[in-house]
């Protein structure tokens, strides 16, 4: 383990967490989550859990961003608040 | 109450952090698990399942209850997205577009549609260009990342992967043919009802398995009571009961990602896709 890579890794996260919270754009959050998501899958891979890592990436990064930019397309772009 | 949000927010983010101060350091040898419980697993899986990835063994077969349920979650969110959403529409819906293949000149038709016939192609309301490129590649990469899927589930018992990541592969596989042609592709493809029946069958697989163990005298979920059935010893038959199990996980997670995007994206009249 590196510890410079996992600290570069873990204020991404950080970062990404944050910005898909502030963000007004509903579509930039969703794919500052799956930034986020994959951000998450390299330090699962990083902690050796390689299962719990593929989960992530398969589901957390890939479909769930599918998901939310299918229901911000039939829903609206702004936030009210 | 945005400030409220805010002092809530922070202050469960302490609790948490200050308890986490508690949890034993990461691959601390001391600490509970890692004294008895993983050198259990890590010493017996291989004599006891005779499967070499220790995670799909814990996830099938030590702890199979927990994944049936996961399973069962898994598929009531896509029964009630269906639920929520789908509205069956009856009548004729609005003004169509259709676009002549091979001139690309858009027609729009005010009430009824045109006969199917290979001049015309039906498109979706919001712009869609002719994008010939995008659809070919997308169609000629369908089979591979199936093939992957397929692989994933098979192969759990030897590397990571296993029925939810494989189901979630094959899922994804029609959502891109769904985005790069158009809804109506995909559900021609894969129906609707089919969706519904395959994705109560993966759940059904699952329980049927534990059911069939404990018709056959072992416990709920016991694979080695397959034995007498698949005609091999005990151990082997843990091992293929996995398989059947990630089989059904397979299917059931499969259909509930397709059984969503369709919903979601259409607003449930799977008329329009995204």
């Amino acid at each position: 383990m590196i510890w410079q890579l996992d600290l570069a890794i873990l204020t991404l996260v950080v970062i990404a967490g944050i910005g898909s919270l502030m963000v007004k754009d509903l579509l930039g959050a969703a794919i500052l989550f799956g930034a986020y998501s994959f951000m998450m899958c390299l330090l699962w891979t990083i902690m050796g859990a390689v299962d719990v890592a593929f989960t992530e990436a398969s589901v957390g990064a890939g479909v769930s961003t599918v998901f939310f930019v299918a229901a911000v397309f039939r829903t609206t772009r702004r936030t009210k608040d | 109450m945005k400030i409220l949000g805010l002092i809530i927010a922070i202050l469960t983010g302490a609790f948490l952090i200050y308890a986490a101060v508690d949890f034993p350091d990461w691959a601390d040898p001391t600490s509970p698990a890692s004294t008895y419980l993983s050198p259990r697993f890590i010493e017996k899986t291989i004599e006891e399942t005779s499967v070499p990835n220790i995670v799909t063994a814990v996830l099938a077969d030590y702890r199979g209850f927990d994944t049936m349920f996961e399973t069962a979650v898994i598929f009531s969110a896509a029964v009630a997205c269906f639920f929520i959403l789908r509205i069956f529409v009856h009548g004729e819906p609005g003004e169509r577009l259709y676009r002549h293949v091979l001139t690309g000149v858009t027609i729009r038709v005010k009430e009824g549609k045109i006969p199917p016939s290979d001049d015309f192609e039906r498109i979706d309301a919001s712009w869609t260009p002719h994008d010939l490129i995008i659809k070919t590649i997308c169609r000629l990469l369908v089979p591979f990342i199936q093939l992957f899927g397929l692989y994933v589930i098979a192969h759990g018992h030897h590397s990571p992967g296993g029925g939810f990541q494989g189901g979630v592969i094959l899922g994804a596989s029609i959502i891109l043919l769904a985005i790069s042609n158009d809804l109506r592709t995909a559900v021609k493809r894969m129906g609707e009802k089919l969706v519904g029946l395959l994705c109560a069958l993966g759940v059904f697989i699952y329980a049927g398995t534990g059911a069939l163990c404990l018709l056959l005298g072992l416990n709920f979920l016991d694979y080695a009571a397959l034995a007498s059935i698949l005609h091999v010893d005990p151990i082997t038959a843990r091992s293929h009961g996995i398989l059947i199990v990630e089989i059904g996980v397979g299917l059931a997670v499969m259909t509930a990602m397709i059984w969503i995007y369709n919903n979601v994206s259409s607003n449930g009249e799977y008329d329009e896709g995204l």
